[in-house]
Formats: C-alpha cells, structure tokens, sequence
C-alpha cells in the first residue's frame, strides 16, 4: 500500500519543530509500525534526508522506548498495544498518518519523536525498589504469597515505563505510572517494610515534573498493558496514610 | 534538568504538608465537594417545601435560624453551618485554581491531532463550569439573602422573595443556565471524588458512576424546577 507520514520534525531541544509530508510506497500490510518507519528512514537516507529520528529496543512491547502519539491516539489505533506492535494492517492504501512526539513539561523534547523520559527513572529512585540482602538467590516460595496477592500485583508490573499515560492526559499527569509501579511493590509482603516512605516519595518526586490526576481517564485507555485507574485509587489513599500514620511505629522512617 | 537527584522541600505540619501536594489537594477538593454537594442536596430538599405554598417555606427558613431549638443560642447553629460551608468553598476554590494553573503549565505544547478516548466534555470543563458557578452562588446570596439583587426583598419572607425574583426572565434564566452547569460538574466530581480519596472497591466500582448520574440529576432537575414554576405561575403570590 502507498501512504503518506506526517512527522514530526525537531533538529534539538532549541529548534521550534514543524511537520513534515513524506511517501511511504510499497508498504506490506505484514510490517509492523516501527519497519515501515525503518523502511521510510533508508529511503531518506538514500536522498540524503536526515532520518526521522525515534526511540525503539524490544520492538516486543516489554521495554516502554517506542511510544509515539500516532493519528491522535498514544501507541496508534490499536488497544493495550505498544507501537512496536501495531502492524500496517491497520491501514490502508492512501492513509495518510500523522506522527507526533509525547509532549509534556515532564517529557522534554530530545530530537524529533524521541522525548526525554529520565523524569521516570527519578521518581522509580524515589521509592519505587525493596531492600533485600543481596547474595546468593533465595529459595522459591520462602515467602508464601497468596494467588490472588501475585496476581493483581502482577497487573500493575505489567507496566512498562513508555510514558503513554503522561503523553495522553491533558494535565501531563503520570498518576497511572506512580501507581502502577507503587501498587506492584506495595502489594507484596516483600514490599510492605518501605511501604510509606515508598508513598511518599514517589508522589513527592512525581509532582515536582508532572501535572495533577483530574481522574479523566485517558491514560487507563491509552495504556499499552491496560493497567487499571484502581491503582491510582490505591495510591491516593497511601499517599494520605503516608502522611498520617506514625511512621515509626510501623518501623518506617518518619 | 532531570538528570540530578532532585529534593523535595516538607514542611513542618502534616496536614500542610499534604495540602502541598496536588494529590492532597485532590483530597481537599473530594471532602469539601462532598460537604457542599450535601448542601446541596439539603438546600433542594428544603426548597421543595415552595410547593407546599408560603407558610411551608417560610416555616421552614424560620426552623433553620432556631436549629438546634433551646441547647444553643438562636442562629448560631446556622452561623456554625454558614461558617463551615463558606471554608469548604474557600478551600474547593483555591484548590481548584492552584492545581489548573499546575496542569495547564505541565501540558504546554498542543497535539496537532488528539482523539480522546475517555475524556468528556464534564471532566475538560471543572474549572469554566466552577467559575461560573462561583459567580452565580455571589448573586444568588445578594439577591436572595441579602436581598440586594434588585427584586422587591423581605428578610424571613423566602417564598416572597422568590417569586419576586424568579419572575424576573433573565434572572429565572441565569438561574437555570447555572445550575446545569452545576450538574455537568457533579456529573464528572461526583464520581471522580471516590478516585481522589482511594475510595475504590470492587463491589461498588460500577455504582459510582450511577450514584454520580443520580446526584448530578436529582440537585439539576430539583434546583432548575424552581424558576420554571415561578415563570409557569405554579408558583405564584396569593
Ligand atoms: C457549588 C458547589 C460545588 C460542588 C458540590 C463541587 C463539587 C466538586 C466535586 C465533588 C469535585 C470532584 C473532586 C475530586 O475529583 O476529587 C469537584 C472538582 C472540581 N471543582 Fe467543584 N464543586 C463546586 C463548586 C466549584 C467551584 C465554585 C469551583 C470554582 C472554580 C470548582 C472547581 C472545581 C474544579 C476545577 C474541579 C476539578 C479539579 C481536578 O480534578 O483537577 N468547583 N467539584
Ligand atoms: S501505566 Fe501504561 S501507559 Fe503508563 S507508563 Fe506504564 S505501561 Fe505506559
Ligand atoms: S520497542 Fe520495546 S515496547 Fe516497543
């Protein structure tokens, strides 16, 4: 099929951005997302264009870098789908596609689609690990978690850090990123001694780059692993716990 | 910018401290919406009584001053009342502006093409809709208990006083233009309030969205019949 891109193009954090049309001929339907942009990059290469430059690694929708907001829709048109595995089936021949980068405050722009996403890695610094004694691996089962316990915790570690809920809410909120990576530590009874410092901290850190959670709910329908609006709920109330309990005498720094 | 470690500055008082944080506001804004949503609530009900005719009413407006009967000196229980829903407005408000403004700087660029999936015209417009209906509740006191609104006004006399105001269209209008307005709000916090305070269960998850169409309706349809039935003459002086 022949399509048209709509891309965003920024030569730097300086640069003011515009769009920009190219072709995309001769696209096969069984290509995924990130190949047809591939396919375009070694055209313009060859014309001497610079390519358009994008965030990607797993292409297996496990490692969060390949975000982009594609027609208006963060990861494309497809549900609980990262872009890197949105295939071209889901168009057709004469579509034009409009490529923008995440934007938000807490998102910096890098180059073109590629955003800055370090705002994450300080708030996962905050709070979002347990401390165990390092050494040799435990044995399975030492610490009996019941089915249910692992499985909803399980539910938000499916997060996978690609910023599509900041990307896709209009207050440039990552509520649903905090919870989700509050919830899957604070559910486990590994992750129960930092539980409200965890609270904390992360909220604490969240709030010094992101906007405040309106409960709009574009995030929970923009998010690639469908992680659910109830871990925001989940947060909220810890976050108030954090503040309000005697810290000290759940053996937590006060 | 992101690349340091950065600090948060606490401060001393917990309850300060929280109320620092967007998600303590949220908190503030889920109580105090809850105080003034079942003031609502009451104020409706107790309007109702017009229909009863004036001695209903104005039986009913007298009864408020004397709450409490003879445990408290007269009108201080409704000075208390007044007192505590004039705070949880001052709070609503502040929090309302504070946490916009933060929202509107985190999102400063605009998508040049943005489909929302969940987003709706309520939850987009809290802060117009408050607006408005902070302007609204401003007239609505001058001209119905101050009685500086500019209809014929008197004190302890609220059927009177009614009629005489929503006889006037462009007040009867103003009147109900805001109070849908009221209700496309409530629509959005009256659910979104179980969210800000952890309030989430499944048992009742899918019941917050009715009890949020039921309140949204029920203070919208009650609030709104008032001027429409001044202006049909059902409500009407002798
Ligand atoms: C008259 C009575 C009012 C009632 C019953 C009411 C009720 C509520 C409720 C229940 C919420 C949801 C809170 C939450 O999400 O946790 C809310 C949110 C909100 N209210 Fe009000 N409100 C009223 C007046 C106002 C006024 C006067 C303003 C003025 C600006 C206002 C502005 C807002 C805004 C901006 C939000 C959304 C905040 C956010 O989610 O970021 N409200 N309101
Ligand atoms: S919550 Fe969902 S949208 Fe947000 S970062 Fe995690 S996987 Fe991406
Ligand atoms: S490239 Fe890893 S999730 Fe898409």
């Amino acid at each position: 099929m022949d399509l048209t891109l709509r891309v965003w193009r920024q030569s730097g954090p300086g640069d003011k951005g515009r769009f920009e049309e190219y072709p995309a001929k001769g696209i096969d339907e069984h290509m995924s997302f990130l190949e047809m942009l591939d396919i375009v990059n070694e055209r313009l290469t060859l014309e001497g264009i610079e390519p358009i430059a994008f965030d990607h690694d797993c292409r297996e929708g496990i490692c969060g870098t390949c975000g982009v907001m594609v027609d208006g829709r963060p990861h494309g048109p497809w549900e609980g789908t990262a872009t890197c595995q949105l295939h071209m089936r889901a168009y057709s021949d004469g579509d034009t596609i409009t490529i923008e980068p995440w934007r938000a405050k807490g998102f910096p722009a890098i180059k073109d689609l590629v955003v800055d996403r370090r705002a994450f890695d300080r708030i996962i610094e905050s709070g979002g690990f347990i401390s165990v004694a390092a050494g040799s691996a435990p044995d399975a089962n030492n610490t009996p978690i019941p089915q249910e316990a692992a499985e909803f915790a399980m539910d938000a570690a499916a997060c996978i850090g690609c910023g599509a809920c900041v990307a896709a809410c209009p207050n440039g909120a990552a509520q649903l990123f905090v919870a989700a990576k509050y919830s899957h530590l604070s559910l486990l009874p590994q992750g129960q001694p930092e539980r409200w410092t965890r609270a904390e901290s992360m909220v604490d850190t969240m709030e010094l780059y992101f906007g405040s959670c309106s409960n709009h709910g574009e995030c929970e329908a923009a998010c690639p692993k469908n992680i659910s609006l109830d871990f925001i709920a989940l947060l909220n109330r810890d976050y108030l716990r954090s503040k309000w309990r005697n810290r000290r005498l759940a053996g937590q720094k006060g | 910018m992101t690349t340091t470690r950065p600090t948060v500055k606490r401060r001393r008082l917990w309850f300060l401290e929280f109320y620092r944080s967007a998600v303590g506001k949220k908190w503030v804004m889920a109580v105090t919406g809850i105080i003034l949503i079942g003031y609502l609530l009451a104020h409706m009900v107790g309007n109702l009584k017009m229909y009863l005719g004036p001695e209903s009413i104005n039986a009913y407006g007298e009864s408020l001053r004397d709450l409490g009967g003879h445990l408290v000196p007269r009108t201080h229980l409704l000075w208390i009342m007044r007192i505590g829903l004039v705070a949880a407005t001052a709070l609503h408000l502040h929090a309302a502006i504070t946490l916009t403004f933060l929202n509107w700087r985190s999102r400063p660029a605009r998508y040049d093409e943005r489909h929302y999936a969940a987003a709706n015209y309520a939850s987009r417009t809290m802060i117009y809709g408050g607006v408005i209906v902070a302007a609204f509740v401003v007239f609505h006191l001058m001209d119905l208990t101050w009685g500086s609104g500019g209809a014929e006004f008197a004190r302890g006399l609220p059927y009177e006083n009614i009629v005489h105001s929503f006889e006037r269209l462009p007040v009867a209008l103003f009147y109900i233009v805001a109070n849908l307005l009221l209700g496309v709000h409530l629509y959005h916090g009256a659910w979104s309030m179980f969210q800000s305070i952890g309030l989430n269960h499944p048992r009742f998850n899918q019941w917050r969205r009715w009890f949020a169409y039921g309140i949204a309706a029920v203070i919208t349809i009650g609030n709104v019949s008032f001027p429409i039935a001044v202006q049909a003459g059902i409500v009407h002086l002798g």
